[in-house]
């Protein structure tokens, strides 16, 4: 690594005194609806990117306009939980400040597009008043921490949610640029001086994603995570957590140093040593990440440089104690279950699914209204689900029916009759606003999912749930190397066909075909569903099939370190 | 002809200008003549307009002085027109711009015709303020030995039409002077009032000044310009090259970018000048009003010596989307409306004002129907009028280019479409299509010498000239410094040219910013109140010799932008308001205080 620079971002973070670089100064630039470039970087880290609505730049520049420059604010919500109040909060901020509509993120939290310069403070400020907090929701930093959805099925099950919490308590940036630039807080007399004591001045080489998944439901892809922890419990007792670290799905196109990786499990924890091996995973990839090639500065690329074991050495010198062996886990799906299902304590639960996590009005659809109708009556809470999904959580028996009338009355209750394919579906955000777009992928899932369930209803398969991933771009917000079906954006109206991930997370797909259009994607599909249809063995899932049946080769990247229970 | 006829020219560069147009073509001689203009329009000090003679002491010989107060350039043509038939005529003669005579002459002035508009509603001209109040002044003289005759110009959709000039015309009866013509008003179709009254005034002047020596020498016009091959009456069929919107989508005011070529014609223009625009009303418009009046298109109708088809005349030669007085108490008669003819009285002024605002003719045709035959029709409609656009580029940047921003006058009425007709006119163009245009020089919102600095004010589509003036300072490589104040709805799509100022604030061409969007926030915010924040700063500039333009809205901005200014002049220059004002009057007379507003 000597030799070569430090990248751009480097340079920018490390003068940035702790995130603050000169964003008052560019959130006050009356002349442009935009900040500063470096300051957008730096944004990141305050749970924010600046876009602009790509469906409107052509058209913009030639009205001699700058491009359509917005903001997309991303809550931090460990877990995924939040409460009525703070869902009649986020309502109010995307009525008021944003597009209208609120986006469960496959990181199970909000985010809000459309978002002027001007309204950013209010809106960061609004949700900070519900105690919602945006920091670190993005960049270079340990970002939302997530757990699997399911609440409390036992209360082992809510310590994996707690846990969730506490790490990302815990690996919050210490820094009060947030509360001075977005909260007004006072600048202390005489300039303290601040430190970072887990990220330094320059915090990570690149982002960093922490899941907590409670076996058997694997719904937060958990060797998609930098660090994937998997809860052991016997008995209805939390033991501890199995360590998979190096998960990521991020690549670029046509260029094989870039890859999707699933975490390597590493050993196992006990609970009161895992905010400790936490940071220890940080502060090795603090200190060895790559810092001149983001492309190259995830923690997965670290791990493959060191060697898995050469890492795992170097985690254990730096936290002082080695890990234990891991234990025997076992995951079912990494789906969501939709429908009612009850907790220990006699509450319950309703799934829902939410088409790409947009919560919108449309006279088809009033989700937005729905919801905040729901959340003026509901006493439980709300959680978000990775697959992007959301969950109606801990309502009385009593009040089953009343938000089961709710539910129907604003048209939310499409899982009782949605087609497999549909209730298994994920889709990135893309255009119009996200920048690293290079194909549609939320505004296509509409249209491309009649297509495809017409061909399954053909062959006998509507109700196989099989997952379908889209993304607009090899990035990977939509973990699409996970997919059963995954389409990966090349170009407008063009993709990648990649088959064969499994049912449960652990395997990764691979590319079929390269840049094809929607023709050639439904061709292709077609010929499968047929294969599928009549080959196929009892209970056996898509992505399997075409491993078992020799459709497709033997796939690189399964998980081998799991041990069957 | 040769260059000693050119009477100002000094004897030694008489050889000169003869060798240089010696062979030369007309049109050659034509692009010469404009580009000797433009150079004049540089060359000129500030504060000295080119038109205006400078007070001349009084002369033995009996003289017609023609007095002109004039904001687009409509009265300084006809004065200058006026003028130059009397001097052809062997009549002694002088043409003045009103702030260029001193309030002295009036006790020694004995033949005097002024010619003066109305703006908006009942403002004088800004270069008649001091004119105005000093003969509405219990300073003004008596003036028994005065014969006058007054020429108001104006606009009849304003209710207050021609109020100037018909309060002018009373004061100076009475302080003693004798009327020799009732006081012409000449709507904005001037030819029809404005050509019979020059003439009348033509022979009254013959018969008062007839009685004096013989003259020993014409008086020689000095006219800021030859006029061109291009005018008014004779407009350039421009292509127009771009129709570009430039407000978002989500604007409620369509905003054009025109560009039109001007290859071949000659024209020249200052930064500053306006761009005349001969529209034809959409062929929809004329037949609604066809067929609510049951009226043939095709009826030959004659007036004076021009003859037409009904439909040309509406499309081509009358006014339709502006109601005016005349027209309106002629409907009332005829419809024999009795709440119609209400309106007409004083009582109920801002009513008719309102209603003007938002109406039509085709909507008074429809509302409170009457019978129109196919030539009284004709006769009672205003004649059409070209439209004036501050021109918004600069010949030294876009070469045979001329650009201007044309906001789309569109709106409903009751879920029916209203427009402007020039707004619609050009703004249906396509690219490629022929423009009739002609330029209007605007001498009094040109730009200073190099080093001033400039402080631009406009709202709305009133940022149209300072784009000129920006690109003409770069171009020019200016000293000067340059700040723009600007107003508009919103940022996000109505910021008229965001990238172009961006780019002049990054490339220091324009030095300083500052942006009024008033529908951004709960309180409205205009460029007023930017220029009251910016007050310390604003005076200072001011007190260092900035020159000041104002552009875009007469009704409100203008006013409030001037109510801004006399509390920063009397806040920061430490001055009383009555103090601030005769101030700022200063400046206004000086022309370093220059309004261009519409």
């Amino acid at each position: 690594m000597s030799g070569a620079a430090l990248s751009e971002f480097e340079r920018i973070k490390a003068n940035s005194r702790f995130l603050r670089g000169t964003l008052v100064e560019s959130l006050a630039d009356p002349v442009t609806g935009a900040i500063s470039e470096d300051d957008n970087k730096l944004l990141k880290f305050h749970g924010s990117y600046q876009q602009d609505d790509r469906d409107l730049r052509e058209e913009r520049r030639k009205q001699k306009l700058e491009p359509a420059y917005q903001f997309m604010v991303r809550a931090r919500l460990a877990g995924g939980v939040l409460s009525p109040a703070q869902w009649l909060s986020f309502d109010h901020i995307a009525r008021t400040w944003a597009n209208h509509t609120l986006r469960i993120t496959t990181r199970q939290t909000f985010q809000l597009h459309g978002i002027l310069k001007r309204d950013l403070k209010p809106s960061i400020a609004a949700m900070n008043h519900v105690l919602v907090s945006t920091i670190a929701a993005c960049g270079d930093v340990n970002r939302n921490v997530v757990a699997s959805a399911n609440p409390v099925e036992t209360p082992a099950h809510r310590l994996g949610y707690r846990w969730a919490e506490r790490l990302s308590d815990h690996l919050k940036p210490k820094t009060r640029a947030y509360h001075e630039i977005w909260l007004d807080e006072k600048l202390v007399a005489g300039g303290e001086e601040e430190s970072e004591p887990l990220y330094g001045p320059t915090y990570l080489p690149r982002k960093f994603k922490i899941g907590v998944a409670v076996p058997p439901t694997n719904d937060i892809d958990v060797f998609a995570q930098d660090l994937g922890l998997i809860a052991i419990i016997e008995h209805g007792e939390l033991l501890g957590f199995n360590v998979a670290v190096g998960g990521g799905m991020g690549a670029s196109h046509g260029d094989p140093s870039t890859y999707p990786r699933l975490g390597s499990v590493i050993g196992f924890v006990e609970p009161e040593q895992l905010l400790r091996t936490a940071e220890g995973v940080i502060e090795v990839q603090r200190d060895h990440g790559d810092r001149q090639e983001r492309k190259h500065a995830r923690l997965k690329y670290t791990i493959d440089r060191m060697g898995v074991s050469a890492f795992k050495a170097t985690l254990e010198k730096r936290i002082g104690f080695a890990l234990q062996p891991s234990r025997a886990y076992h995951f079912d799906h990494n789906g969501d279950r939709y429908g009612w299902t009850e907790g220990n304590d006699g509450r319950w639960h309703l799934t829902l699914q939410i088409e790409s996590g947009r919560l919108a009005d449309s006279p088809e659809a009033p989700h937005l209204s729905g919801l905040r109708a729901i959340a003026e009556e509901h006493q439980g809470d709300f959680r978000l689900t990775c697959n992007q999904n959301l969950i109606i959580a801990n309502v009385p028996a009593a009040q089953r029916e009343r938000i089961d009338a709710l539910v129907a009355e604003y048209k939310l209750d499409g899982y009782r009759r949605l087609s497999g394919i549909r209730r298994h579906a994920v889709a990135c955000v893309a255009l119009p606003t996200c920048g690293l777009a290079m194909a549609e992928s939320e505004r296509y899932l509409p249209q491309l999912l009649p297509k495809l369930e017409a061909l399954l209803e053909r062959h006998g398969l509507r109700d196989e749930p099989i997952l379908l991933r889209l993304s607009g771009c090899p990035n990977g917000c939509s973990r699409p190397y996970l997919g059963e079906i995954a389409l990966v954006g090349r170009a407008i109206g063009r993709y990648d066909l990649r088959l064969g991930a499994d049912f449960t997370g652990r395997r990764l797909n691979r590319v079929v075909r390269e840049n094809i259009d929607e023709g050639e994607i439904l061709a292709e599909l077609d010929k499968l569903f047929a294969r599928y249809a009549a080959e196929r063995n009892e209970h056996e899932r898509f992505g399997d099939f075409l491993v078992r049946s020799g459709v497709l080769p033997t796939v690189r990247h399964a998980i081998d370190a799991e041990v069957f229970a | 002809m040769t260059a000693a006829t050119l009477s100002p020219l000094p004897e030694d560069k008489q050889p000169l200008v003869a060798r240089l147009i010696d062979g030369l073509e007309a049109p050659t001689l034509l692009w010469l003549s404009g580009y000797l203009a433009g150079v004049a329009g540089q060359r000129q000090p500030s504060g000295k307009p080119s038109a205006a003679e400078p007070a001349a002491v009084p002369e033995a010989q009996p003289r017609l002085t023609v007095l002109y107060g004039s904001q687009t350039g409509n009265a300084k043509r006809l004065a200058e027109d006026l003028g130059r038939r009397a001097s052809a005529a062997g009549l002694a003669v002088r043409v003045v711009r009103a702030d260029a005579y001193a309030a002295r002459e009036w006790k020694q002035e004995r033949l005097l015709y002024l010619v003066i508009s109305t703006q908006g509603d009942a403002e004088p001209p800004d270069d008649s303020r001091a004119l105005v109040e000093f003969l509405s002044s219990a300073r003004a003289p008596k003036l028994e030995s005065l014969r006058y005759a007054v020429l108001g110009l104006g606009d009849s959709s304003y209710p207050n039409f021609c109020a100037i000039g018909r309060q002018l015309d009373e004061r100076l009866a009475a302080l003693g002077a004798q009327r020799l013509l009732p006081a012409g008003e000449a709507d904005v179709d001037l030819e029809t009032v404005a050509h019979p009254w020059l003439e009348q005034a033509l022979q009254q002047a013959r018969e008062q000044l007839k009685t004096s020596a013989p003259l020993a020498k014409v008086t020689t016009l000095r006219t800021a310009r030859i006029a061109p091959v291009w005018h008014r009456e004779q407009p350039f069929q421009a292509p127009l090259l771009l129709n570009q919107r430039i407000t978002g989508r989500d604007s409620d005011r369509d905003v054009r970018h025109l560009e039109f070529s001007l290859d071949g014609s000659g024209l020249h223009y200052a930064p500053g000048d306006a761009l005349g625009v001969w529209p034809t009303q959409s062929p929809a418009l004329v037949d609604a009003v066809l067929n609510t009046l049951k009226l043939d298109g095709d009826t030959t109708v004659r007036v004076g010596s021009e003859e037409h088809a009904l439909r040309t005349w509406l499309s081509k030669h009358r006014e339709l989307t502006q109601l005016t007085r005349p027209f309106f108490a002629a409907h009332a008669e005829r419809s024999g409306d009795a709440p119609l003819r209400e309106l007409l009285a004083p009582a109920a002024r801002d009513t008719l004002a309102d209603l003007f605002s938002r109406w039509q003719v085709l909507d008074l045709l429809r509302r409170h129907p009457a019978e129109w035959t196919a030539e009284t029709l004709v006769a009672a409609l205003r004649p059409l009028a070209p439209r004036l656009y501050s021109i918004a580029s600069a010949q030294s940047v876009v070469g045979d280019e001329v650009h201007l921003t044309v906001s789309h006058v569109d709106y409903a009425l009751d879920g029916e479409a209203r427009w402007g007709a020039a707004s619609r006119f050009l703004a249906q163009h396509a690219e490629g299509e022929n423009v009739p245009v002609f330029i209007e020089a605007n001498e009094r919102f040109h730009l200073p010498a190099d080093d001033r600095d400039i402080l631009m004010i406009g709202a709305g589509t009133g940022v149209a000239p300072y784009r000129a003036f920006v690109q003409e300072r770069a171009e020019r490589g200016a000293g000067g410094r340059n700040w723009l104040v600007f107003g508009n709805p919103h940022f996000h799509s109505d910021f008229l040219y965001q990238v172009e100022w961006q780019a002049a604030l990054k490339s220091g061409q324009l030095h300083r910013i500052d942006l009024a969007f008033s529908r951004d926030q709960a309180e409205k915010r205009y460029v007023q109140h930017r220029l009251i924040e910016q007050g310390r700063r604003v005076y200072e500039w001011l007190d260092g010799g900035a020159h000041l333009y104002v552009c875009g809205d007469a009704n409100r901005m203008a006013k409030d932008v001037h109510k801004a200014l006399v509390a920063i002049v009397a806040e920061h220059g430490a001055r009383s308001a009555e103090d601030a004002e005769a101030w700022l009057s200063q400046l206004i007379q000086r022309g370093r205080y220059a309004r261009d507003v519409y």
